[in-house]
């Protein structure tokens, strides 16, 4: 039954990203560039409705977090080397498998080279958990833990964050 | 043959602002139906772990990587094959389908070339998910997930992320 789910929500999830251009390669590049933040505002958009569903759930005890730890070693190395890779392609994980469902087959390359990268990483992860990944680890920590607050406290700004900022990449025609 | 994406035929695109509230929707709907949330990069691994085991199987059976995250068909696996049905379904249903090797923007800077856009796409492929799996996840996992649920690693993810693509833009792109 996962697995139905799984296609179901995937498809979904394909039809929204592919009638926004979200996998196009050059509105990737564009947000890299600060010229077009068509992406960005998909994925703004995507946190704030998230953000406030599921925490109301999880007030409602009809869900539960599952966060991933705070690893400052691997979390900002790997991010650092993941976004020099992502400029490169111009494809994320996600949308590659999307950018190829869409015809754009340089996607293809991508997904092949992500292949051989995760088989790297499998060879590598012994010595990254000696390393990269034993250091600051401060486990499963979401920010309202940190700063001590109730979790709307950080929700309603943020919200309010991202539509400032929709505002002004409307203003700017970003 | 490289058709200009803007200006193509076929029908408008939605504003992202619509398709990414629809895709917040979608995340709330997952969550609160089987409680999974949206990820990408596991299933590269589990894939990988498939392919490898056709070659070598005793070292697919010896990694400690491919036990934690072993080669199986799961809920996210489906949700990535599901991203490349949706687009393809939703492309040819909009008309905006293109059979494309170079895309528009890096064939302006770098030439029409196929094996020179191959072989970057290759490369950045490459060191984009080895930079996922140590950062222990993708714009999917941290991106979304990680931040929608104000995990700490999210948001440092997430800003390296973007820290490292920036830098990438600039040098490829340096001047124009």
């Amino acid at each position: 039954m996962d697995l139905t789910y799984g296609l179901v929500t995937g498809i979904l999830f394909g039809i929204f990203l592919q009638r926004s251009e979200v996998l196009r390669h050059d509105r990737q590049l564009g947000a890299l560039r600060l010229r077009d933040m068509t992406i960005v505002k998909f994925m703004l958009s995507t946190v704030v409705v998230a953000m406030v569903g599921v925490y109301l759930l999880v007030d409602l005890e009809l869900a539960k977090l599952s966060v991933k730890p705070l690893v400052l070693g691997g979390n900002v190395i790997g991010g650092l080397a993941f976004g020099l890779g992502w400029g490169l392609l111009g494809y994320c994980p996600g949308t590659s498998l999307g950018a190829l469902g869409e015809g754009r087959w340089d996607a293809l390359w991508g997904i092949l080279g992500s292949l051989c990268g995760a088989a790297l990483y499998a060879e590598a992860y012994p010595a990254m958990k000696a390393t990269l990944l034993a250091w600051g680890d401060y486990g499963k920590i979401t920010l309202p833990q940190v700063l001590g607050v109730n979790h709307w406290l950080v929700i309603v700004p943020l919200a309010a964050g991202a539509l400032l900022l929709f505002r002004w990449f409307e203003r700017k025609g970003l | 043959m490289n058709a200009q994406d803007s200006g193509s035929p076929g029908r408008k695109p939605w504003s992202p602002y619509l398709g990414g509230a629809l895709s917040g929707l979608l995340v709330v709907g997952s969550v609160w139906v089987t409680g999974k949330y949206f990820g990408a990069s596991t299933t590269f691994v589990r894939s990988t772990g498939f392919v490898e085991r056709v070659f070598a199987p005793e070292r697919v059976a010896a990694l400690e990587y491919f036990v934690k995250e072993a080669p199986k068909v799961d809920w996210q696996w489906m949700f990535v094959a599901g991203i490349f049905v949706g687009a393809l379904l939703a492309s040819l249903a909009s008309g905006t389908f293109r059979w494309q090797a170079v895309p528009p923007g890096w064939a302006e800077r770098f030439g029409p070339s196929k094996l020179r856009r191959g072989i970057a796409a290759f490369c950045g492929g490459a060191l984009a998910m080895f930079g996922a799996r140590l950062a222990d996840g993708c714009p999917s996992g941290h991106g979304l997930s990680g931040s929608l649920q104000l995990s700490v690693s999210g948001f440092v993810a997430l800003a390296c992320f973007f820290a490292g693509g920036l830098v990438m833009a600039r040098i490829l792109y340096r001047g124009r």
